[in-house]
């Protein structure tokens, strides 16, 4: 039993915004690092706008494909609402990278101050970021928002892979047409 | 040498089609519906020009266990796909198929969604249907598993003369991970399938359906015994008297908990869920104290280990639906909690009240969907106390919050068939408007328009023609005028089937919501006082589709 322990990744956003790429993209590097990789995705009704949480463990040996409660040591939030449907998985180590972008929800709205006083409860690592905003100004895509995110926790040591780990993947699995946007958008500051 | 070249991470459905190319399948039909989607739309990737393979869209789950029947018959390896709401349909067909028994070897698989997350009108579990159908059901629960699984469902199939069925669910299915590739066997032409007449076999009429009853119910003790050897039932762990039994991604859960809450006890993974290996069960229970069963949705398993404790092991202690939840699916930190309280150990606590947002599926906005049109005609054509009739596909979106369109929504096909029963009850005094799609009006509609055509009802029925089966995935349908094996079909126009099925011309209009939305609120008005039954296909292309041909 004295295997390391896991490194869980969590993603949410809205269907629609690239979940399932972001997961091929990481799972795609921890595999080619060696590592034991276990996702967990959906797909159908729940891809048309509705809010999705995906999730990727990579480590020694991973069993569930679920993050359990409280086990997550990087979230992602591609919306900024959903990041508190992250908190489930949070604990006082845990890294939140929120992507300052929103769409709207029916019922109850949270604007950024109130989602960041609801996250800081938990933890003190959440960073808001503008990512849809710089793709789009400087790529002219916002698609690639959470490529730039995978960037970002890479460049923070907040994500234990290797950036060549994540262009190998890239090009693994994605058309030609967008392995060269998203490995720009990986470097974008 | 790399050792990861031989190996890749799949999806548990793309491990399906690994697996069972590996097993040499020569014939698959499948109908969409997530989670069971990518096991067609896999297939159909590689069956295009291939001619030792042949794959159909068929048009709904029965005809797809029908066509897999046939070339069973024939003597082909061949796989079924479908989600669970799926076997429903196929049942009529699949029960006899059991009584005949196959001659290729033949695997049912079955995708069900544990919490729906994927999937209106019911938490449906298919392994109900291991009793009703006697078909031998595997589950397993990963996507090594699910390769491996699918090659044992076509070794038992051709050792039992049996169909097997493999039982996934959305965590197994939609669960990317390492999978040893495997070797692929070369196949052979399809060209050498011949039906040999076998009208005792093959013809499930009385006297002799009897018969074929007992052949199966010898079949099934014969495959227990083989399930009782089997290595996908399988015992790991240390010696303890608190043990667990697990089957599917509960045995992952489990696993998981214990390595949280560092515990080393016996399990006894259940790959067979049909015939149960119940000598195994017996002599896995008979040492332990207390005994905790780990299985998603209805406590098949567990109604079945009361029975054989009692024979063995009456004071065992059982634990199951009484601590963890029988709706929705389990998730691992709820077995923490469980073996916690069962081994006396301290469960982490989680605080569990935070504030949580949902978004709702709405329709696509880039590119903009045509129902976002089709659902303002309706809103100003249609006067206030229409009653709503929905179905299952994109439209469906619109019975969300804040729309909330619909006043009933079932299963495919049903919004026209209880929008007749509401309109004959009502006699008149309200009116019913009711939304198909092309891919369910294809699925199971036109049996119900015809009904109500017959027995006369005044129904509004407004057929959302967006030239695909859009929700699943984007699969073809006989409206399309492709397939994959012969590329360029016939084109099946609705309006023609409609008419067809006797709804008189000036009662049916073809028009485009987008294009002529003016039109689209005329012809609504025009026909909503009528008193008998009347049709708008609304055809106007999925925008995503629109965008692809471009
Ligand atoms: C019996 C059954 N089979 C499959 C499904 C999965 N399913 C959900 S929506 C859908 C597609 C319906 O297509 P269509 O009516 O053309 O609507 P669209 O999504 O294109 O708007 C299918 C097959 C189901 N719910 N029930």
């Amino acid at each position: 039993m004295n295997k390391t322990k896991n490194f869980n990744i969590v993603i949410l956003g809205v269907g629609g915004q690239g979940l399932m790429t972001l997961l091929r993209v990481l799972s795609e590097a921890a595999f080619n690092a060696g590592l034991d990789v276990k996702t967990s995705e959906l797909h159908g009704l729940s891809q048309r706008g509705g809010s999705v949480s995906v999730y990727i463990r990579f480590g020694d040996k991973v069993w569930s494909p679920l993050v359990p409660q409280g086990q997550a040591d990087l979230i992602i939030a591609l919306e900024q609402q959903e990041a508190l449907n992250g908190l489930y998985f949070a604990n006082k180590e845990t890294v939140f990278l929120v992507n300052q972008y929103e769409t709207p929800t029916m019922a109850q709205t949270a604007n950024q101050v109130e989602i960041e006083i609801e996250l800081r409860k938990v933890t003190e690592k959440v960073n808001f970021l503008a990512a849809s905003e710089i793709c789009q100004k400087e790529l002219a895509n916002e698609v690639v928002s959470g490529t730039y995110l995978l960037g970002y926790a890479l460049n923070n040591g907040y994500l234990p892979l290797k950036k060549e780990n994540i262009i190998e993947a890239i090009k693994k699995t994605m058309s030609e047409k967008y392995q060269e946007l998203n490995i720009k958008a990986l470097d974008l500051k | 040498m790399n050792e990861n070249l031989q190996k890749a991470i799949l999806l548990g459905n793309e491990a399906i089609v690994q697996g069972a190319l590996q097993a040499g399948v020569q014939f698959v039909a499948t109908y969409p519906g997530t989670p069971a989607s990518e096991i067609g739309n896999e297939f159909a990737k590689i069956a295009k020009n291939n001619n030792q393979l042949y794959f159909e869209f068929s048009t709904n789950e029965k005809l797809a266990i029908e066509a897999v029947i046939g070339a069973s018959f024939s003597g082909l390896r061949c796989l079924c796909a479908m989600k669970n709401f799926g076997v429903n349909v196929a049942s009529d067909s699949l029960l006899p198929f059991l009584y005949t028994g196959s001659k290729g070897p033949t695997v049912l698989v079955v995708a069900d969604d544990p919490s729906c997350h994927s999937s209106a009108q019911s938490e449906e579990n298919s392994r109900g249907f291991a009793q009703l159908a006697h078909i031998p059901v595997l589950e397993p629960s990963d996507s090594q598993e699910c390769s491996d699984f699918i090659k044992l469902g076509f070794e038992i199939s051709e050792k039992f003369s049996l169909p097997v069925m493999v039982r996934l669910t959305t965590r197994v299915a939609h669960q990317r991970a390492v999978v040893d590739l495997g070797k692929l066997t070369p196949g052979s032409d399809l060209g050498a399938a011949k039906f040999v007449s076998n009208k005792h076999q093959f013809v499930t009429m009385p006297p002799r359906v009897l018969e074929m009853h007992q052949e199966l119910l010898d079949k099934i003790e014969k495959i227990k015994e083989y399930a009782e050897k089997s290595q996908v039932n399988q015992l790991s762990g240390a010696n303890n008297k608190i043990g667990i039994i697990a089957s599917g991604v509960g045995y992952l859960h489990v696993k998981e908990a214990m390595e949280n809450l560092q515990l080393d006890l016996p399990i006894l993974k259940l790959g067979f869920f049909y015939p149960l290996a119940e000598e195994k069960i017996k002599n896995f229970i008979k040492p332990l104290k207390k005994v905790l069963i780990v299985e998603e949705l209805d406590p098949y398993l567990e109604r079945e280990i009361k029975c054989l404790a009692k024979e063995v092991n009456p004071r065992l202690e059982i634990f199951g639906k009484n601590i963890l939840p029988e709706v929705g699916e389990l998730k691992p930190e709820q077995i923490v909690i469980a073996l916690a309280g069962i081994t006396g150990k301290k469960a982490p606590v989680a605080p569990t009240n935070f504030k949580t947002i949902k978004h709702s599926p709405r329709f696509c906005t880039t590119p903009m969907c045509p129902y976002w049109r089709v659902f303002a005609a309706i809103k100003k054509a249609a006067p206030e106390g229409t009653i709503f009739g929905g179905d299952i596909g994109c439209y469906m979106i619109a019975g969300f919050s804040p729309m909330q369109v619909y006043d009933y929504m079932f299963c495919m096909g049903s919004s026209i068939g209880i929008g007749h029963g509401i309109a004959k009850a009502v006699a008149g005094k309200q009116k019913v408007i009711t939304l198909m799609g092309d891919g369910t009006f294809f699925h199971s509609g036109m049996p119900a328009l015809l009904n109500a055509v017959y027995n006369q009802s005044n129904i509004l029925a407004i057929i959302v023609d967006n030239r695909i089966t859009a929700m699943t995935g984007h699969q073809l349908n006989p409206g399309m005028g492709e397939n994959i094996e012969s590329g360029t079909v016939p084109e099946v126009k609705i309006e023609q089937i409609v008419a067809s099925l006797g709804v008189k011309t000036e009662n049916l209009k073809v028009i485009d919501p987008v294009d002529d939305f003016d039109g689209f609120v005329t012809t609504i008005q025009e026909f909503y006082p009528k008193n008998e039954i009347s049709v708008i296909v609304a055809r106007r292309m999925c925008a995503l589709l629109e965008k692809r041909k471009k």
